[in-house]
């Protein structure tokens, strides 16, 4: 197991010098006294996540842990670039899937895995998002098995979120300790909504023909993640929008205002796909703004992500990424693929049966750590249960070795503990692509757990990326 | 702007105006009852129809302080209790929190489930703290608004949420009270009416005010004066109308149109400002008050209709 802080001898490794400084002079106790002051600020301010299906406070905490998690400067270049790297690939193979589906007809990927799959859309068949963009934000979920070894267990293409903790959490870091930042030897994290706008207004839809009118569409302040998006919409300085405030007219897409409707051209929709339009995904929805699928392909306004990005992300792809890499990019994937079995395939499917003790198993289409398996973890009664699951269902599940997550320091009850961490960066994806030097790294809190989702009782951390 | 953060802004500003006014009128209740001789159930009778949330309670043939309470300030299906105020102002300011300032939002958020788990005994065993809390949490939140919002649209729909709401509950409480300054009640005289009057004063925090601008004597005509016509008292219908009025005006011009309800607001001005309290006192205060009452319904019916929401 690789400790990021201390190498096998207790010496403390480079990046961490400047933390374990800090732990050293302040003290265990005055760190304590601050972490429940952090807690207290986030309450004060609000920032917030429900838990679905858990029932109690629809407004609570994520766990805040004040112990900053450090990458150095050459091990950001390397995840930067594979990052990238990764992001290209999958926006090249959703134009690809909804084109002429070059890489199905390769045989590199197999066809039914695609075009059976639920979040396959053939309305987009044929149509042309702006600069062939369909994910315009990739969060791809990443951790480190070993000291030069990162791997991508992952990848988010519809509309990842957690983006907010990564600028709040360095916020109150140097709201609390300004001294650690004095020597600028952390990379900012703040360009991120000036970035995010400017990706969104650089995929303007073809009839725009003036200043983008860009909104954030959200479910409503009942949504889990409604802090974020009335955080990003505040920072971004654009309109927070239901899909109620949303109408169709003339072929294009209006807002209703005091001064009646304002035209909208580029929406960053934090809905689902089925609740877009119930005219074209739903008919049973009352969610959703009729007619908004028409304006979008006839390039009357951009949806940011494009329905149906959602088939780049599958669990059941993710297993071709690297292969997408090489066919689309014709570059060497720079981040590894953790090892996955398809149970979809027979021989997988077998192999993973003999070992489910030693495996994690997820749902193909599932996200956020409900309804896994952790093998190692779990009892024979669970075991046995999760096997008639599969066998009555192998197409919906892939499983994965238990991974050797590495550890990050926290504030435990006895002092400085370890538990293990992954790590999500953002990636824009518009004419340009950018990457903010940071990202969300989650902890599991709880002593020898694997399970990092805020869900699930993880926690998070402010990330620092060194300067170079 | 959205129409719909126009309405949450709106609702935002009466809810909080809403909760500052109930708290006083309680003040006002709790103050009275203590008084010797008074009728205790009169008052708190009183306090509930201004308050103008209870009707069944305002009619019931017996009334403890602790059922006011507990309808006034705690009770959920009372949409006027101050929690639920306090809740509702604090859901819309979530639904549009772009539109607020961290300021604004923290001075909303702060403290929001303290009414939560109270019941109406230790509220009423804690009653003057408690009614102090609820105008530190609206003054916070009125002096946050003040300090750190732009002016423009958001800031006169919040605004004028607050000023309506303040001109009806000011209408309320003299529609409630208005017969003890009728001079045809004084017939008892002395002692008890002086604190009738001066209760009207409290419930609207204006007793020292007063004193500033009258001089000295309490008449019925002199407080109905200075709650109506008075310029400058924060709480008169007539302040609240003229600022009503601007805000309205303000909106026109940026938005470059005038609707129905910038005419209904500066005929109220006109209205208020060609009366006397003398003539008013003749021609019926009660219908003028009724009226009056009427007018601010219709006009916040009319702001919400021309700004679609």
């Amino acid at each position: 197991m690789y400790n990021e802080m201390f190498a096998d001898d207790r010496s403390v490794r480079a990046p961490y010098d400047k933390v374990a400084e800090w732990i050293n002079g302040a003290g265990v106790d005055l760190l304590r006294l601050r972490q429940d002051e952090a807690e207290a600020i986030f309450r004060k301010i609000g920032i917030t996540f429900a838990v679905y299906g858990e029932g109690g406070d629809p407004e609570r905490l994520i766990p805040f842990d004040l112990i900053p998690r450090v990458f150095g400067a050459s091990e950001w270049r390397r995840l930067s670039r594979g990052i990238k790297q990764r992001s290209r690939a999958l926006n090249a193979f959703l134009y690809d899937v909804y084109h002429r589906a070059e890489i199905l007809r390769a045989g590199v990927i197999p066809e039914e895995l695609v075009f059976q799959n639920e979040a396959f859309l053939p309305d987009m068949i044929g149509v042309d998002p702006p600069g062939k963009v369909y994910s315009h934000i990739v969060g791809v979920d990443i951790v480190r098995t070993d000291g030069d070894r990162f791997q991508v267990l992952e990848d988010n293409c519809r509309t990842p979120s957690g983006v907010s903790y990564m600028l709040e959490n360095r916020e109150i870091m140097m709201r609390m300790f300004p001294q650690l930042f004095q020597a600028g030897f952390v990379e900012h994290v703040d360009s991120y909504p000036v970035m995010l706008k400017k990706t969104l207004e650089e995929v303007a839809p073809i009839k725009c023909d003036d200043d983008p009118t860009v909104v954030l569409l959200t479910p409503g302040s009942l949504n889990s993640a409604y802090y974020e998006h009335s955080f990003l919409a505040d920072l971004m300085g654009i309109e927070l929008v239901e899909p109620q405030d949303l109408f169709v007219e003339n072929g294009l897409c209006w807002m209703r205002t005091t001064r009646g409707p304002h035209r909208v051209d580029v929406i960053y929709r934090r809905i689902d796909d089925t609740y877009i339009d119930p005219l074209t995904f739903k008919a049973d929805s009352l969610l959703g703004v009729p007619g908004l699928f028409n304006v979008y392909r006839s390039g009357g306004v951009t949806l940011c992500s494009a329905p149906g990005a959602g088939v780049a992300d599958d669990k059941a792809i993710y297993v071709f990424v690297p292969d997408m890499i090489k066919f689309y990019l014709g570059e060497k994937p720079i981040l590894e693929n953790v090892p996955t079995w398809r149970c979809a395939a027979p021989d997988d499917c077998k192999y993973v049966l003999d070992n489910l003790k030693d495996l994690v198993v997820k749902r193909v289409h599932g996200s956020g750590g409900y309804g896994m398996l952790i093998g190692p973890h779990a009892t024979k009664k669970e075991i046995e249960a999760f096997r008639a699951k599969i066998k009555a269902n192998p197409g919906e599940f892939i499983a994965q070795p238990t991974l050797d997550l590495s550890t990050a320091p926290i504030l435990g009850d006895s002092g400085v503990e370890e538990r293990h961490v992954d790590f999500r960066p953002y990636c824009l994806v518009g004419k340009d692509i950018r990457l903010t030097p940071g990202g969300l790294t989650r902890v599991a809190l709880k002593k020898g757990s694997l399970v990092v989702n805020s869900s699930q009782g993880g926690g998070v951390k402010d990330t620092w990326i060194l300067a170079d | 702007m959205l129409s719909r953060t126009a309405e949450n802004l709106y609702w935002m500003g009466r809810y909080m105006e809403r909760a500052d006014a109930t708290a006083r009128l309680i003040e006002m209740g709790y103050r009275m009852a203590m008084l010797p001789g008074s009728n205790e159930m009169d008052e708190w009778r009183s306090v509930v129809a201004a308050s103008g949330s209870a009707p069944e309670l305002a009619e019931a043939k017996s009334l403890s302080a602790g059922e006011v309470v507990g309808r006034l300030l705690l009770n959920q299906e009372n949409l006027s209790s101050i929690r639920s105020c306090l809740t509702s102002a604090r859901a819309n300011g979530r639904a549009v929190r772009t539109a607020l300032t961290q300021d604004m939002w923290e001075a909303l958020n702060d403290g929001w489930r303290q009414l939560g788990q109270m019941d109406a005994e230790t509220a009423l065993r804690n009653l003057p703290s408690l009614l102090e809390w609820t105008k530190n949490r609206t003054a916070a939140f009125r002096g946050a608004t003040e300090g750190s919002l732009l002016r423009n649209d958001g800031y006169f729909f919040l605004r004028m949420g607050g000023l309506i709401e303040r001109a009806d509950m000011t209408l309320r409480l003299l529609d409630v009270k208005y017969y003890v300054l009728l001079p045809e009640t004084d017939v008892v005289g002395g002692g008890r009416d002086y604190h009738q009057w001066t209760s009207v004063l409290r419930a609207t925090s204006a007793l020292r005010a007063y004193h500033h601008v009258y001089k000295g004597d309490y008449t019925p005509w002199g407080i109905a004066d200075f709650l109506i016509l008075n310029a400058i008292f924060p709480r008169s219908v007539s302040y609240c109308y003229r600022a009503i009025r601007r805000f309205l005006d303000d909106l026109a011009d940026l938005y470059g149109e005038r609707q129905a309800c910038q005419a209904t607001a500066a005929e109220m001005v006109a209205l208020l400002d060609g009366l006397r309290i003398e003539r008013l006192f003749q021609s019926g205060l009660h219908e003028f008050i009724s009226d009056a009452i009427g007018t601010t319904r219709r006009l916040s019916d009319e702001i919400s209709k021309a700004y679609y929401f």
